[in-house]
């Protein structure tokens, strides 16, 4: 086919200034986080000298670094937070998958009563129980324990994952189950056997849905486990910044711990959420 | 919701159904629903101070509503609410339909590099991006000044956070700036789900990529757009974390920041100036409870239904 000259020179302009765009919003996006980094590297005559350059031979300094290490308990703070969210995912996915697999394969008395039922949580925020989780979480004895942010993490996890889960159940083809059945495998046998490795790719974005707001939340950590040794890395930072608000090396450091791991996290897995949300996933 | 064929009959299999629904349903019933609504039942209670707690009706919401000094801050916390929502609507939600657009165009090179990038602040805790923010806009560091001044717009510069006229505004930008993500991803999705034919047939036709966007392709996403608006109203109703993180419980300067869950974190659990109160908490919440419904419900049957109708 041939081509205009003409059409071609626009189409040129029109993708220069479609760049132009993405990739100033891409800066807006990027900078700021970009900016802490880089001067969590530098001394602190560097952070205010040259605050927007690259840290180099003479402005680099690993101060805030050692100095957050030593100050603060980064380390607990990280595994406290790893382990409620992992333990809560495992939970979760293991819970949502199996009741959205009974809500789509089974027809029961109430079905779709009880679907709606588990989808309210999807829109009515967890937290406005706050005084009635933190009353029962005292009478359970679990007052600053981290299985009480797990209780109610999963709660708050389980709504999504179920209405997400049971989306991509009604997609499995009948023909496997059945031809199970007919062999005479039973339903418990089916599900882990048969179903569960062929939602493999639902989970992975169903976990990616269910860990980024835990691993960021501040409230429940606030409320239900406040105390030394149990805060989460979000609950931990936000106390030390506050304790240490003029010592800027240690407050870029202590961000800059913060936000690595999730920003390597969310690359790894970006695709995969990405994937879960054009593929129809969520509607 | 698309069902595919006719489901299993349950009665061949009673013992495993109910064991697959029992486990998330409990949790979720314990953890989640029971507190909910305990929490609106706590609210006709009052706890008065080694006492026992009695039945009060209304009182509570009588105070918060009624009584002077509460009910002037209920309605500033709730007015400044209502402003935090609709910066997100006007600002937040436009640039993520706008970039959702853009990167939806044909043969747009780079498109999945941008929009993990994009969409990477809104991985961020709340908590980090108010102290990321708080440091660029310190007159302390003047990273800020020096943005500004690549732009000549020097001048313009102030200690937007500490004053009572532009805190929560630039609060608001912060958490849009955060937030963009979302409304990004959603219609970026739908976007993506329109079948091409009916874009290439407008293209055939003449029609220029902003002329189908605006015609063809927005009319077609409306509905994630007004699904987007009540996750947005939600979302925000509910916010706490970034005022919480860069201006305290006390909301300051002089409360020009209190929104609905500082507001119900302070009547809970109190701060320097006074003594929480669960009851009194749990009112605040479950007035919370009641706009955030509002607004939902407003969804399901006016927009959602009006939508839907307009689709067929």
């Amino acid at each position: 086919m041939m081509m205009n000259k003409n059409i071609r020179r626009e189409d040129m302009s029109r993708a220069v200034i479609v760049h132009a765009i993405l990739l100033t919003y891409t800066l807006v996006a990027l900078y700021p986080i970009f900016l802490v980094i880089i001067n969590a590297f530098k001394s602190r005559k560097g952070i205010f000298k040259d605050p927007m350059g690259l840290p180099n031979a003479e402005t680099f300094s690993l101060d805030g670094f050692t100095k957050v290490l030593a100050k603060s308990n980064f380390e607990l703070f990280f595994f406290n937070s790893f382990t409620v969210t992992v333990v809560t995912i495992v939970i979760v996915l293991l819970l949502a998958s199996m009741a959205a697999w009974a809500l789509s394969e089974y027809k029961f008395p109430g079905n779709t009563w009880l679907a709606l039922y588990l989808a309210v949580g999807i829109m009515v925020p967890i937290r406005l129980g706050s005084v009635s989780i933190l009353n029962l979480i005292v009478e359970l004895g679990l007052i600053n324990t981290l299985t009480a942010l797990v209780l109610v993490y999963v709660a708050q996890g389980l709504p999504l994952a179920i209405f997400i889960l049971t989306e991509f159940m009604h997609q499995i083809p009948k023909d496997l189950k059945e031809a199970a059945r007919c062999d005479g495998v039973g339903e418990f046998k089916i599900f882990f056997a048969v179903i569960l490795p062929l939602i493999r790719p639902a989970v992975a974005t169903v976990a990616v849905f269910t860990m980024i707001p835990i691993w960021n939340d501040l409230w429940f950590p606030l409320i239900l486990a406040p105390g030394d040794g149990k805060q989460t890395i979000t609950l931990g930072i936000q106390q030390f910044i506050g304790q240490y608000v003029t010592d800027w090396n240690a407050v870029l450091a202590s961000l800059s711990l913060a936000i690595i791991p999730i920003l390597f996290l969310y690359l790894i897995f970006s695709r995969q959420l990405i994937r879960g949300l054009t593929s129809g996933a969520v509607k | 919701m698309a069902h595919s064929g006719p489901m299993t009959d349950w009665r061949k299999a009673k013992l495993p159904v109910f064991a697959f629904l029992a486990p998330a349903t409990i949790i979720y019933t314990l953890f989640m629903i029971y507190p909910l609504i305990d929490s609106i039942r706590l609210s006709f209670y009052s706890t008065p101070s080694g006492g026992e707690m009695a039945f009060v009706g209304f009182d509570n919401y009588r105070t918060i509503l009624g009584d002077p000094d509460w009910s002037a801050t209920f309605w500033n916390s709730f007015w400044n609410n209502m402003k935090f929502f609709a910066v997100h609507m006007l600002v937040q939600n436009p640039i993520g339909i706008a970039l959702a657009g853009i990167l939806s165009l044909p043969q747009l090179r780079f498109r999945n590099t941008y929009r993990t990038m994009m969409i990477m602040p809104t991985m961020l805790s709340v908590v980090l991006v108010g102290f990321i923010w708080q440091l660029i806009l310190s007159p302390v560091w003047g990273v800020g000044v020096d943005i500004l001044d690549i732009f000549g717009l020097k001048s313009l510069f102030g200690p937007w956070l500490g004053k009572e006229g532009s805190a929560l505004i630039t609060l608001s930008f912060i958490s849009v700036w955060q937030w963009v993500g979302i409304p990004l991803m959603l219609i970026y999705a739908a976007l993506l789900a329109i079948p091409d034919d009916l874009v290439d047939a407008a293209i055939v036709d003449g029609a220029t990529h902003f002329e189908v966007f605006l015609h063809i392709k927005l009319p077609l996403v409306l509905p994630t757009i007004a699904m987007v608006s009540i996750l947005t109203f939600v979302g925000n109703f509910n916010a706490f974390d970034l005022i919480y993180a860069v201006k305290g419980a006390l909301a300051g300067p002089n409360f020009s920041t209190d929104i609905m869950g500082t507001l119900f974190y302070r009547t809970f659990f109190g701060y320097q100036l006074q003594l929480g109160d669960p009851s009194l908490g749990a009112t605040v919440a479950s007035l919370m409870f009641l706009i955030i419904l509002a607004g939902v419900l407003f969804y399901l049957f006016a927009v959602q239904r009006r939508l839907a109708r307009y689709q067929l």
